[in-house]
């Protein structure tokens, strides 16, 4: 049987003691402490030796984290929030059903309720050199991820290439949603797209002293003024990390004109990939076939999968195209619906 | 500690009918409440006091001298007990008697990631996986072979040293008839590559093993396998004890199909650390082991040439077959006669050719997985026959209508066929899928297919050379009225304890709940050689059909004494024995088995069976006969979307000629598993590897050992599945049934593949049928190319000295004409190195004795 | 790694309504405890990363992946395994279906389907064929190619609905021969 090897769990019952323990070991020992909420990520990590810790501190008993709210005209969903009852939540699927329907896909219904939205929008790169075994990394001499100097799938590249493989971080970004996060010197929100970075390795601009307490849904972003959209690709119906993630929000006027557009690419780079020029492709017209086929195009160029997935890199690079216009299509659809 | 063995049998459960008739009548397995309550113990549920724990250390580098093994850090660890390494096994072992190139531990060579070189047991598991990691190996690295190709440009450096040469395991060429007039003045010949990817068991249940040190220097294994007899065989040989102070017990095994059938390291290093340390060893593999363990589908590459005459008649084929074996030999021979042997048995082949390689490449050994060596030809069969069909435009299903080999007859490669059934299954699922309808009308992107199969129920010949029964039952009556019923065979999952416990059930007319099982288990239970090529329904049938008899006639000449009746007008059936003239004069089973004992003594009685001998006479006969074959054929409908090359299998016709249903339920339940296990094959399933770049680095990986990245497919990836059993009774067969756990998944990825073409008019002649190739594909046809993916050329290979048979119908004597020169040629190969294809020299071999599976 | 790393935690666990006192290493899962501890070996796994779902026991009332669950974490909650389904020494009706449909071939995953199956019964007591793939979509199994499984889980919801009628004729025998077809 595959095990973790030993730690301290630590399990603070509030977010300043949360704060306090991760401050404390951090100063005594940089590398030696993580945050759990599900499980779901760190847990394998660990039992496969690529990520390790001292210490662990579990969130999963710290109140603040949890629940799902109204909050200052915003929705606000506690970290801890179990993705399945996201994903069950009528507030949620209601106003930010794209948001409810990328919830609803990840892995499967066990995942689903051990798994937090704070895991899953922090989940580490995923790399097929890199999620494996101790002895299968040695067997490669390992990659600049961990203990390594190279990155096997680009042995040229100076950095890591591992792959945002979350499947919440890409809408909330279209969605403009924030996050609130907090550690012992104070707090701060930012918004979900400022999270990451486009690097594998040093992948989260949160800091390891931060915890992150809440995401924010504003208020504009909802299905009253948004029009959003979700598709996602991976090999079965169940169970497989997305290969390919692609979401769309789109502010339309009441002439049907496209006023605001927002569409992140997962799964397609180490942080979720906003595509500007596809986006400015769409403003300033009525959204048809014409519009979606250029930006889908655009998403294609802007996106260059690597072969650290499952599926060949090049043909994940012709489906970006694809199911870029599957998601606009979908849009499409629901404002001739309305 | 309990017993792993044995299950208590359920009550008849709502289902069932009334007592005393079980075949043909789907009753709740006999294993069923275990296995539904968590009560079935399989081998790492088992714990017993002092059981201390082992972990391998698996070579990282994959192919390369072993310099130096450096475990003194490891012993110093906490809980530590003992390091082995490859000087504590110097006696090799190995499946087959001509393959006997494994090592429990490498000696001095390594041969792929994942092949074992130390072992270390320590008191808990945490603490044998931290000193393996602490295991410091030094290698001297050798060229590393990767591929096919690779293996037959380089045979040096030899991963083994022996073989047919170079990194060739085997070659052989064999030629029934002469194909050259139907080749060469044929109204069509086809000419066609493909490829069968890897792929592997899977099973749920990771492999486990608990050895125990037992009084007066006797050892017992518990472990999951399919084959507690060669386990035994091995142990004894590489342990250097007697068989007769070895025990074997298999628990259930979580999934098997194919992948616990050799005796593995893990057990034997199991065991002989029990021994070493005279405390019980626990091993239980990782998900990843699994992988390295496999022994599963061997990747093949194929050409096959096929003479059509225009009415679509087949008068001629040539096939050849290239396997990449992987690292060691497993039961790789016989896979390679598995790829040509089956050809003939589905359509009449007037004349045959079959030429193959394996080669031995630095990755997980291949063996043998569900339909053993059979699916891969079997899809280059049914993909090419399609196309002859469309070129000859001639309904697929008609062209396979046309060409059945007939029941009874006895094929170009001299395999006799019984009860053929496939007929009725094509008009199955041709009539259930509304085949003549919908074929070739569906809207561009939906398509049908059509495809066949035939399997065998059973090998013909043993792994070993010997003239014993391949299986036997014996049955113990008590005068409480139970029956106890031993017998060697191993349940897998596929029902075969049911089958066992129905077979003595029928014949003495009781209640499964009176019928106690004790199987698999070598102290306690004669010899059945194991759950694999579908042999357990027939050979343990037979041996339980003749055990049972047996004791029925004890029973019957006692109450006919007793009753005052004439003992054939008894009959046994409802717990009862009475006169069917006058069913009033009874008396109950009990009584009847009381009045026997008290006549005659204890009631003991056994049964076995030994397969009928083939008509081939000729070197490599021994593969491919069975005393029966069961044949199948699918219906395939799929959605392909021709803007992303995926293929979505929306419904499955499937009809399954099983001779006769045992128990219906669990043969739908074999068939849908089949059927999945096909479509995984088809659509996603492959042992993949990873070649790192060649300047950089030496690695060869599997590129996904994990149960997340080996692409089985999940619920909501499983289409309808509407399933006809055809029962074509054969008299081989226990009531004549037939196997139903393996033949249903040949014609699935054929099916699947030429469905595709119905639906989008390419031709995929590989699998896994990945979306990528579709699209590659349908790109080729956008541009007015072939409109095809698949493998380009066969390699040129030299298969060695050619075997000629004169088939059935040209008045040959199933003998080979040059049988001497081939031997001679082979002799040679041999002195340079070919181990010896005999075992312990039980017995004579004679010329058709090649030992297989 | 020596040993003196590992702590080792005395713990009330409460699984299938009983409080068990074990004492076990504070980083291992509920999986571990269960089999290792407890002497609960109904649940079995298969990969131990969450991959497979052959794990899945019930936590409060949810299906969750017992190796990806550190024991510790289940102190104070309601643990249910395999152990405790039946009633009494009668079987649950998703274990009497399983057993009679065939549904249960190696038998190594039925623990965790038939937990998975038991809270989606407990929710929708009528479920489709889709919703029921759907509820079990996280639960591998190598065997049965599904089906059977599918249709055990609606029989023995029917039955729990106290539909008395016997599942079709089909699941048990295989499929009506289309058109004129006699057997054999």
């Amino acid at each position: 049987m595959l095990r973790l090897p030993p730690f301290d769990l630590r399990s603070p019952r509030s977010l300043e003691d949360a704060s306090a323990i991760l401050a404390g070991e951090l100063s005594e020992d940089g590398g030696g402490v993580r945050v759990v909420a599900g499980g779901t990520d760190l847990w394998p990590n660990m039992k496969r030796r690529h990520q390790s810790a001292k210490t662990v501190v579990s969130l999963m008993r710290v109140a603040d984290l949890e629940g799902i709210a109204n909050g200052g005209g915003d929705l606000r969903i506690g970290a801890t929030s179990l993705l399945e009852d996201i994903a069950r939540n009528e507030r949620v699927r209601c106003s930010y059903p794209a948001l409810a329907s990328a919830v609803a896909s990840i892995s499967s219904p066990l995942l689903r309720n051990m798994g937090t939205l704070g895991g899953n929008l922090c989940l580490d790169t995923r790399c097929t050199y890199y999620n494996q075994s101790e002895e299968w990394r040695r067997s490669i001499d390992y990659c600049m991820k961990e203990a390594g100097s190279v990155c096997w799938v680009a042995p040229s590249s100076a950095k890591c290439l591992a792959v945002s493989s979350g499947d919440t971080a890409p809408i909330l970004c279209a969605l403009g949603a924030r996050a609130r996060l907090a550690s012992a010197a104070g707090e701060r929100t930012v918004a979900v797209s400022d999270l990451f970075r486009d690097d594998g390795i040093d992948y989260l601009r949160k800091r390891p002293d931060e915890i992150l307490v809440e995401v924010l849904l504003p208020a504009r972003s909802d299905a009253e003024h948004c029009i959003s959209s979700f598709r996602k690709l991976r090999r079965r119906g169940s169970i497989d990390f997305a290969v390919l993630t692609v979401a769309t929000a789109l502010w339309v006027d009441s002439g049907g004109v496209v006023t605001e557009a927002a569409i992140r690419l997962g799964a397609v780079a180490s942080l979720p990939r906003a595509v500007p020029e596809a986006e400015s492709a769409l403003v300033g017209r009525p959204l048809g076939e014409e519009s979606i086929r250029e930006a889908a195009a655009l998403c294609r160029r802007a996106a260059t999968p690597l072969d650290n997935t499952d599926f060949t890199a090049q043909w994940r690079g012709r489906m970006v195209e694809v199911y870029a216009a599957g998601a606009l299509r979908d849009c499409a659809e629901s404002i001739r619906a309305e | 500690m309990a017993e792993p063995s044995r299950k208590s049998p359920e009550a008849p459960s709502p289902v069932a009918p009334e007592p005393g008739r079980w075949i043909g009548k789907s009753f709740r397995r006999v294993d069923g409440r275990a296995k539904v309550t968590g009560r079935t113990l399989f081998a790492d549920d088992l714990s017993f006091p002092r059981m201390v724990f082992v972990r391998l250390v698996r070579a990282i580098v994959p192919h390369a001298r072993i310099v130096e093994i450096d475990s003194a850090q490891a012993r110093a660890m906490p809980g530590v007990l003992a390091v082995l390494t490859g000087e504590d096994f110097p006696v090799p072992f190995g499946i087959l008697p001509v393959s006997q190139d494994e090592h429990a531990l490498c000696p001095d060579r390594v041969r792929f990631v994942g092949d074992p070189v130390a072992a270390v047991a320590a008191v808990t598991e945490d603490q044998a996986s931290e000193a393996a990691l602490a295991v410091e190996v030094s290698y001297e690295p050798l060229k590393t072979i990767s591929s096919i190709e690779e293996a037959i440009e380089n045979p040096e450096p030899r991963i083994h040293d022996y073989g047919d040469g170079g990194n060739i395991h085997k070659r052989l060429s064999m030629h029934f008839g002469d194909v050259a007039p139907g080749l060469s003045d044929a109204d069509l010949v086809l000419e066609d590559t493909f490829f069968y990817e890897g792929s592997t068991h899977l099973p749920m249940e990771q492999h486990a093993a608990v050895a125990l040190p037992e009084d007066d220097d006797r050892l017992t294994l518990y472990s999951s396998t399919q084959t507690p007899h060669y386990v035994q065989r091995a142990l004894a040989k590489v342990l250097e004890i007697p068989a007769s102070r070895i025990r074997v017990v298999a628990c259930s095994n979580g999934g098997g199909f194919g992948g616990k059938s050799d005796p593995f390291n893990h057990e034997i290093v199991a065991a002989k650390l029990a021994l070493v340390l005279g405390r019980p060893v626990k091993v239980a593999l990782t998900r990843e082991e699994v992988f390295y363990c496999h022994r599963g589908r061997h990747p093949v590459l194929m050409e096959l040439r096929t003479g059509f005459s225009r009415d679509g008649s087949i008068r001629a084929q040539h096939l050849r077959t290239a396997l990449d074996g992987g690292a060691y030999g497993s039961y790789g021979v016989a896979s390679s006669y598995y790829t040509g042997a089956l050809q003939t048995v589905t359509y009449r082949l007037p004349a045959y050719k079959f030429d193959t390689i394996r080669v031995f490449t630095n990755k997980p050994p291949c063996g043998p997985k569900r339909g053993h060596g059979t699916p891969q030809p079997r899809f280059a069969l049914e993909v090419q026959l399609d196309k002859a069909a469309e070129k000859l435009q001639i309904d697929p299903a008609d062209i396979r209508l046309q060409n059945l080999a007939p029941a009874g007859s006895v094929t170009a490669n001299w395999l006799k066929i019984g009860s053929m059934g496939l007929g009725s299954c094509i008009e199955a699922v041709v009539r259930g899928s509304g085949w003549r309808e919908r074929y070739g009308r569906l809207p561009l992107g939906k398509g049908l297919g059509l495809a066949c199969g035939s399997y065998l129920c059973g090998a013909g010949l043993p792994i070993y050379w010997n003239h014993m029964p391949q299986s036997a039952v014996q049955l113990q009556l008590d005068r409480s009225g139970r029956v106890a019923v031993f017998c060697g065979e191993a349940e897998i999952g596929q029902g075969s304890d049911s089958v066992l416990a129905a077979m003595v059930g029928e014949v003495l007319g009781i209640d499964l709940g009176d019928v106690r099982l004790c199987v698999a288990d070598t102290d306690l239970t004669p010899v059945d050689l194991g759950s694999y090529s579908s042999r357990v329904t027939l050979m343990v049938g037979n041996a339980a059909l003749e055990a049972a008899g047996r004791a029925k006639d004890i029973l019957l000449e006692a109450a006919a004494a007793h009753l005052e009746v004439p003992a054939d007008r008894l009959v046994l059936a409802d717990g009862r024995v009475y006169d069917s003239s006058s069913p009033d004069r009874e008396m109950s089973f009990q009584e009847a088995v009381c009045t026997a004992e008290a006549r005659r003594g204890t009631i003991v009685t056994s049964g076995s069976y030994t397969p009928p001998r083939s008509p081939g006479r000729y070197r490599g006969s021994g593969v491919g006969p069975s005393p029966a074959y069961s044949y199948t054929a699918a219906v395939v409908e799929t959605e392909v979307d021709v803007e992303t090359g995926t293929v979505r299998v929306e419904h499955v016709w499937i009809a399954h000629d099983l001779g006769r249903a045992v128990n219906p339920v669990l043969a739908i339940g074999q068939v849908e598993g089949s059927v999945y296990m096909g479509l995984g094959e088809a659509l996603m399933e492959e042992q993949a590897f990873r070649r790192l770049p060649r300047h950089r680095s030496n690695a060869l990986v599997h590129k996904m050992p994990s149960i997340l990245e080996y692409k089985s497919p999940t619920f909501l990836d499983m289409p309808e599945v509407t399933t006809y059993l055809i029962e074509d009774p054969d008299d081989a067969g226990p009531f004549g049934a037939k196997e139903v756990g393996q033949g249903p998944l040949l014609p699935i990825p054929p099916a699947v593949a030429n469905a595709v073409f119905d639906a989008v008019g390419v031709r995929i002649d590989e699998v896994p049928i990945h979306p990528h190739k579709v699209l590659r594909a349908l790109d080729a046809k956008a541009r007015g190319e072939e409109a095809r993916f698949g493998p380009g050329a066969f390699p040129t290979v030299d298969f060695g000295e050619t075997l000629l048979v004169p088939t059935p119908e040209a008045g040959g004597d199933g003998k080979a004409i040059n049988e001497l020169r081939v031997k001679m040629r082979s002799g040679m190969r041999g002195a340079s190195g070919t181990m010896s294809e005999h075992d312990e020299g039980v017995g004579r071999k004679d010329s058709a004795s090649l030992t297989t599976l | 790694m020596s040993d003196q790393n590992v702590t080792f935690v005395a713990e009330r666990l409460t699984v299938n309504g009983e409080e068990l006192a074990v004492a076990f290493p504070a980083h291992h899962t509920l999986l571990e405890v269960l089999r290792e501890e407890c002497g609960l070996t109904g649940t079995k796994h298969g990969c131990e990363l969450g991959e497979c779902g052959t794990c899945a026991v019930l936590v409060d009332g949810r299906a969750v992946l017992s190796c990806l669950v550190l024991a510790t974490e289940t102190v104070g909650r309601e643990v249910e395994t395999i152990e405790g389904l039946a009633r009494g020494n009668e079987l649950h009706p998703l274990q009497a279906a399983f057993a009679d449909l065939g549904a249960a071939q190696c038998g190594y995953c039925t623990p965790g389907i038939l937990m998975t199956a038991k809270v989606l019964l407990e929710a929708n007591p009528d479920p489709s064929r889709q919703e029921v793939c759907e509820a079990l979509a996280g639960n591998l199994c190598r065997c049965t190619g599904y089906h059977k499984i599918v249709e055990a889980v609606l029989w023995a919801a029917a039955v729990e609905r106290g539909d008395s009628s016997p599942p079709p004729r089909e699941w048990l025998y295989g499929d009506e021969l289309p058109g004129e077809m006699s057997n054999g």
